[in-house]
C-alpha cells in the first residue's frame, strides 16, 4: 500500500455509479429525489433513467413513506439525502412503514460525519448508526471507500429487505480495488495481526491502515485491521476470533462513541469473549463548522489517536492479564 | 484588497425615508460576498435575494431589539427557518451592533460562532435558535408566538422567514394549521419566494403552487408582494405591526425574490443556491455593488 500517493475519490460517487448499475440490470429499480440530487449524486441515475426517476422534493418523511408504497408495489426504491435527513427526520417512517413492514426500501444516507465540513452540526450526522441498527429487519452498511460503496450499493439493492448505507461527501482514500471481495455480513481482513485488533468503519477503516503501519514499523506491534463495512448484520465470528487471538481490541468511527460500531463490537465481544474495548469516535458532543481534516483532527479521529487507544488497549490486557494471575495466585 | 475589509459600520433601527434602505441593503450584500468569500463554501442565492427584506426588517424601526441587551424579556423575536441562508442573517446583526462585523471574516470557520447553520451552542448574540434543518424554525415561532400571545400575555412579535422550497416539508403546514387555530396575530411568516431550490425552480421539483391560496385556506391574513420594494416590504411590515395585537389571523407575507438579487451572474439562477464566489467572482460583485453605490449616491442628491 503506497500510503503517501493513495487516490481520494469520494464514496458519494461509488453510490451514484452503483446505483446505474443496479439500474441497468433490473427494471423495478427506481430512485426518489431529494432536492440534493447533484449532493448525493443520485442525479446519476435521474439522467440515465429519467422515467424510473421521481423528485419528491424537500419531504424526507414523504419520500420515505413512499418508497414503502413503491417497495409493496414491487418496486425496488432507493431514497437518499444527507443521512441527517434520511435517518431522523423520517425515523418514524423508517422505523414503521419500512423496517416493520419489512419492506424492500433503500435508504442512502450521504453526507454523514463531521467530514461534511463547513455546513456545521445540523448537517453532521453522528447518530445514525445507533438509531438503524437498533431497527429489526433492518441491514446497515457502512463503506470505507469509493469501491466498496458501489459494490454496497449494487449488494442492498440485490438482496431482498430494507437496508441503509451511510456514506460521505468529501474525496478519500481509495484503496480497496475492483477485486477486493465484498459481502454484506462478512468482514474485510485488512491486516494479519494478533496483538491487537483494530475493528473499524467508513473513514476510519484507512486511518486504521497507516495506524496499524506505524505500529508496526515504530513498535514492533502487529495490528489486525479489521473493515467491519457491514454494522448489522454483525460478523459474530470475525470480532470473537479477533478477541480471542489479540486478547485486546479498537474500535473506530465517525460517529458517536455511544451505540454506533463501538457498542455493536462490545455486544458481541462482552458475551462471547470479553475483553478490553478502547472506543475512538465522537466523544458524546455535536460536530461544528470546519474543515474536513480539521474536524477530523479535532475530535481525534486520525491514525495518532489509533495508535496511542492501541496502546492503552494493550496495557489494559496485560494488566488484566497480571491481575488475573495475581488473583489466581491468593487463591491457591 | 480593501473590499475585502469589514468596516465598523453600523445602522440604527429607527423609522426612516424610504431611500435610506437602499444603502443599508447594499452594504448586506456586500457582507454576504466578502463572508463568503473569506468562507470558501455556504450559500450565496438565497441570502442576496433576502438582503432587501432584512434591511427594512431590522433597520426600519418596526422590530423591538436592543442589540446591547438582547436578551431583554420585551424583545420581538426573529427565527430564521431556513437557515442555510444565514449569510444574510449573521450580516444584518453584526450591522445592527450584535457583534462585531469583523467577526464575519469567521463564517463556517472552526472555533467561529459564525457556524454554517446557526447553532444556539455558540453563543452569537442575536440567534434565537439552531436552524438548518428546514421546516423546524417556523413551528420554534410558532411556540414563541403562543407563548408571548396566550401565556405571557405580551405584544411581543414574532417575525420568521422560510424559503419556498422548504415549504414541501409536510410539517411546515402543521405550523400553518396550529397559528391559526391558536390566532396568532403575533407571527408574521416571510416567505422567500423565488422559486429556486438545489435541483432546480421549486414548482418544477415539487409544485407548491397556488401559494397565495393555500395560506388563505390555512387561515392567513395573506399579501403577496415585491421582495425587492422597500415600499411594499414596509408598509406590509407596517401594518403588521400595527395590526397585530388586534388581529385574530397569523400572518404570511410572500416575498417574490430572485435568487442572487443585485449581482448580474447570479441573479435568478438556482446553481447558485449553495456556492459561494471565489476571488475572482467577488472582486466582479463587489464592483458591481459599489457602481450600484455610487448611482444610488446620485440619486438621492436628486430627489
Ligand atoms: C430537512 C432538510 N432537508 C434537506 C436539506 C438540504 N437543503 C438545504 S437548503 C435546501 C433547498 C431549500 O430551498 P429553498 O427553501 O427554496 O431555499 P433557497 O434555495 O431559495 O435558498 C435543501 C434541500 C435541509 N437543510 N433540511
Ligand atoms: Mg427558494
Amino acid at each position: 500500500m503506497n500510503f503517501e500517493k493513495i487516490e481520494k475519490i469520494p464514496t458519494r460517487k461509488g453510490f451514484g455509479e452503483g446505483l446505474v448499475k443496479l439500474g441497468e440490470e433490473n427494471q423495478n429499480v427506481v430512485v426518489l429525489g431529494g432536492d440534493i440530487t447533484g449532493s448525493v449524486l443520485t442525479s446519476f441515475f435521474k439522467e440515465k433513467f429519467p422515467e424510473r426517476f421521481f423528485s419528491i422534493g424537500i419531504a424526507e418523511q414523504n419520500a420515505t413513506t413512499i418508497a414503502a408504497g413503491l417497495a409493496l408495489s414491487g418496486k425496488v426504491p432507493f431514497f437518499a439525502s444527507y443521512s441527517a435527513f434520511s435517518a431522523f427526520r423520517n425515523a418514524d417512517q423508517l422505523r414503521i412503514s419500512v423496517a416493520y413492514n419489512n419492506v424492500n426500501v433503500k435508504i442512502g444516507g450521504g453526507h454523514s460525519g463531521v467530514t461534511v465540513g463547513p455546513d456545521g452540526a445540523t448537517h453532521q450526522s453522528l447518530e445514525e448508526i445507533s438509531f438503524i441498527r437498533t431497527l429489526p429487519n433492518m441491514t446497515l452498511i457502512v463503506p470505507s471507500d469509493y469501491n466498496q460503496t458501489k459494490k454496497a450499493t449494487v449488494a442492498i439493492g440485490r438482496m431482498i429487505g430494507p437496508s441503509f448505507l451511510r456514506f460521505g461527501r468529501s474525496a478519500v482514500p481509495s484503496f480497496t480495488s475492483q477485486e477486493t471481495p465484498f459481502e454484506i455480513g462478512k468482514a474485510n481482513i485488512l491486516t494479519e495481526g494478533n496483538d491487537v485488533a483494530i475493528v473499524a468503519c467508513g473513514t476510519l477503516v484507512w486511518e486504521s491502515l497507516v495506524a496499524a503501519e506505524k505500529l508496526k514499523k515504530e513498535k514492533g506491534i502487529k495490528a489486525r485491521v479489521i473493515d467491519m463495512h457491514t454494522i448489522k448484520p454483525i460478523d459474530y465470528n470475525t470480532i470473537i476470533d479477533a478477541a480471542r487471538d489479540c486478547g485486546c481490541i479498537v474500535t473506530a468511527e465517525e460517529h458517536q462513541v455511544h451505540g454506533g460500531l463501538g457498542g455493536a463490537v462490545a455486544e458481541v465481544v462482552v458475551k462471547n469473549f470479553p475483553v478490553p474495548i478502547e472506543f475512538v469516535g465522537i466523544p458524546d458532543r455535536f460536530g461544528l463548522s470546519g474543515e474536513p481534516e480539521e474536524l477530523m483532527e479535532y475530535f481525534g479521529l486520525t491514525s495518532n489517536t489509533l495508535i496511542n487507544s492501541a496502546l492503552r488497549a494493550i496495557t489494559r490486557r496485560d494488566k488484566g492479564f497480571d491481575l488475573i494471575r495475581h488473583i489466581k495466585e491468593i487463591n491457591k | 484588497m480593501s473590499e475585502f475589509i469589514f468596516s465598523d459600520l453600523t445602522f440604527e433601527n429607527k423609522e426612516r425615508p424610504l431611500n435610506e434602505f437602499p444603502k443599508i441593503a447594499l452594504q448586506l450584500r456586500k457582507d454576504v460576498i466578502t463572508s463568503l468569500f473569506y468562507a470558501g463554501s455556504g450559500h450565496s442565492g438565497g441570502s442576496l435575494g433576502m438582503a432587501d427584506v432584512f434591511a427594512v426588517m431590522y433597520f426600519g424601526g418596526l422590530m423591538r431589539y436592543n442589540p446591547s441587551n438582547w436578551l431583554s424579556s420585551i424583545r420581538d423575536r426573529f427565527v430564521l427557518s431556513a437557515g442555510h441562508i444565514s449569510p444574510i442573517l449573521y450580516a444584518t446583526l453584526a450591522r445592527a451592533g450584535f457583534f462585531p462585523p469583523d467577526e464575519l471574516k469567521s463564517l463556517r470557520k472552526l472555533g467561529s460562532r459564525l457556524q454554517g447553520h446557526p447553532g444556539l451552542d455558540v453563543e452569537l448574540p442575536g440567534i434565537e435558535t439552531s436552524a438548518g434543518s428546514l421546516g423546524q424554525g417556523v413551528s420554534i415561532a410558532v411556540g414563541m408566538a403562543i407563548s408571548h400571545r396566550h401565556l405571557d400575555k405580551t405584544d411581543q412579535l414574532v417575525f420568521t422567514v422560510t424559503g419556498d422550497g422548504e415549504l414541501q416539508e409536510g410539517s411546515v403546514w402543521e405550523a400553518a394549521m396550529t397559528a391559526s387555530n391558536f390566532k396568532l396575530g403575533n407571527l408574521c411568516w416571510i416567505v422567500d419566494n423565488n422559486d429556486c431550490q438545489i435541483d432546480g425552480r421549486v414548482h418544477e421539483v415539487m409544485n407548491i403552487y397556488p401559494l397565495q391560496e393555500k395560506f388563505e385556506a390555512f387561515g392567513f391574513n395573506v399579501i403577496t408582494i415585491d421582495g425587492h420594494n422597500y415600499s411594499q416590504i414596509y408598509s406590509t411590515l407596517k401594518d403588521f405591526k400595527n395590526n397585530s395585537s388586534k388581529s385574530e389571523k397569523p400572518n404570511c407575507i410572500i416575498a417574490k425574490t430572485f435568487m442572487g438579487k443585485g449581482i448580474s451572474f447570479m441573479e435568478d439562477d438556482y446553481r447558485w443556491h449553495g456556492v459561494p464566489p471565489n476571488k475572482e467572482q467577488a472582486i466582479k460583485a463587489l464592483s458591481e455593488l459599489e457602481l450600484l453605490e455610487k448611482q444610488i449616491i446620485e440619486l438621492n442628491k436628486i430627489n
